[in-house]
């Protein structure tokens, strides 16, 4: 039995915060929803995977972080960095080659320094590779998911090109990089120098446009410089595009998808391109994951795949603009 | 002052730009699925009160602003400059008419105040939220009825006018909330 000064002890000390930031009845209805993506993809036949999220390769884009972990044999041995996986598209694409079919992955993915209103470092990813589909019938199948989950979704799809010139009058692919940074800094205080052209779309969507774009809007065609690992095709002005498509859903960036690139030297060569920008930029240099190129090398199966951020559905379904809001125990309360 | 780069911005960051300090009201993070992040960060300028946006890549930084805010008491106004005693240590600050701005209507002395000092020198002045001053000049009072609904305009010590309730009366001490304006009740 306790006696009543260690009570008094207890009481005057400032309690932590150990309470949930979301409302248990948000977590009711985000539990409801992951169930029904997974009802969505065994109505439809798809896989359902789950990879590792400990890797000893890491993603190669500049402008993504892993996280490092220290791997120990015993408690005493020198530690061997492995990286918190910043998306299972590696490891799927490993599946896709070892012939697993129609695929999806539910789960958490982490990144390094990304903490914000609509940003938490470990977030939840739905991403899922569909064989013989290309952008265009993935967009219609995201479509279908995300309809599933709110009502009433009726999105429309607009090209990178016919978005740009509707919303600033340019031509995404032509304009100049000095034509980007004048029209940037008319809309935006910005100081910095960048040589990039991509820096200033990149600046240009997310602060000008995107702000802008109500409902569901499906962007297609990317700049080929914005391709990632989406193929590069020419569009009907014979401009070549990346097979890339963004969902934005009432201005927040909902998913990311591609037809998928499947040549494994044009692989490898923007594994090493990105390496190379890493140094570029003082980055740190990490271990590229060739076994995604030898996979690509025996043959992956002409494709489709998607990354669709799950923590922002669940906001719109509830009508938040925090991700707060939806997870148990944000970064800070973690 | 430190440097401070964009992932260490955070609300209430006072920071130098274009040779005035400026804080940060509300900080995003702004970074697309593939791309460059950004932050973006609303600024307002503690000289000229100025607010607006600005944004700057993740590799960015910004010289810090020696800027404190500092309990003070409230001594005396000698015509032009509005004195200051920091109780600790009794060091004394002048602060002039665009540093108190319109905080001086609600100055009594002896009360405690709040000074932002930029370099050691003032550049705003927060009165407390609530003052107890008195009325100097007011209509008549109606005398009695204390439930009578209106107001009437009351001159108080410092020269400031609220509206207050009709059975005011020159002499009463009222409590105002300095944020509004606004008469709360006789203190």
């Amino acid at each position: 039995m306790r006696r009543s000064g260690e009570i008094e002890t207890v009481e005057t000390m400032i309690p932590e915060d150990w309470r949930p930031s979301a409302p248990l009845d948000n977590l009711r209805r985000r539990a409801e929803i992951l169930g029904r993506i997974r009802q969505f993809f065994a109505a439809r036949d798809v896989m359902e995977v789950d990879t590792q999220q400990l890797s000893h390769r890491a993603v190669s884009d500049p402008f993504i972080d892993s996280i490092e972990a220290q791997f120990r044999p015993t408690p005493e041995s020198p530690a061997q960095s492995l990286y918190l996986q910043t998306s299972p598209e590696y490891a799927m694409k490993r599946l896709l080659a070892a012939g697993a079919g129609a695929i999806y992955q539910l789960g958490k993915v982490f990144r390094n320094g990304e903490v914000g209103g609509r940003h938490n470092p470990e977030f939840t990813m739905l991403e899922w590779y569909r064989p013989g589909f290309d952008d265009s019938d993935l967009m219609d199948e995201v479509e279908a998911l995300v309809a599933a989950v709110l009502p009433d979704f009726a999105p429309q799809q607009l090209s990178y090109r016919a978005l740009f010139e509707r919303e600033l009058g340019i031509d995404p692919h032509r304009a100049g990089l000095a034509e980007l940074q004048s029209l940037c800094r008319r809309h935006v205080d910005a100081d910095f120098e960048d040589d990039s052209r991509d820096t200033w779309l990149n600046l240009l969507m997310s602060h000008v446009i995107e702000p802008r774009l109500e409902g569901g809007v499906f962007v297609y065609d990317f700049p080929a410089s914005q391709s990632a690992l989406a193929r590069v095709r020419e569009d009907a002005f014979g401009t070549p595009v990346a097979a890339r498509f963004e969902l934005f859903i009432d201005g927040m960036e909902i998913a990311n998808g591609y037809h998928e690139l499947t040549d494994a030297a044009e692989q490898g060569r923007r594994l090493e391109a990105d390496q190379h920008s890493r140094a570029g930029l003082g980055l740190p240099q990490r271990p590229l994951e060739t076994r995604l190129v030898a996979a690509l090398d025996q043959g992956m199966p002409d494709c489709a795949g998607v990354a669709l951020g799950v923590d922002r559905l669940v906001m719109l379904a509830l009508g938040t603009r925090s991700i707060r809001d939806v997870i148990a125990f944000p970064f800070d309360l973690a | 002052m430190a440097n401070y780069s964009a992932n260490q911005f955070k609300n209430g960051l006072k920071i130098m730009l274009d040779g005035d300090p400026c804080t940060m009201t509300d900080v995003e993070f702004v970074k697309p699925g593939k791309g460059q992040a950004f932050t973006r960060v609303k600024m307002r300028n503690l000289i000229t009160g100025r607010t607006w946006e600005k944004t700057f890549k993740s590799n960015e930084s910004a010289e810090g602003a020696d800027v404190m805010d500092r309990d003070m008491e409230y001594l005396y106004f000698d015509g032009e400059m509005w004195h200051f005693m920091e109780p600790a240590t009794f060091e004394q600050y002048a602060a002039d008419k665009n540093a108190v701005g319109d905080a001086h209507q609600w100055l009594k002395e002896q009360d405690r105040c709040m000074l932002t000092l930029w370099n050691g020198n003032p550049i705003s002045v927060t009165p407390p939220n609530f003052v107890e001053l008195e009325v100097t000049e007011t209509d008549p009072g109606l005398k009695g009825d204390t439930a009578q609904g209106g107001s009437k305009p009351a001159t108080l010590s410092t020269g400031a006018v609220v509206r207050v309730p009709l059975f005011i009366e020159v002499g009463d001490v009222l409590r105002i909330d300095t944020r509004t304006g606004d008469y709360v009740s006789r203190a």
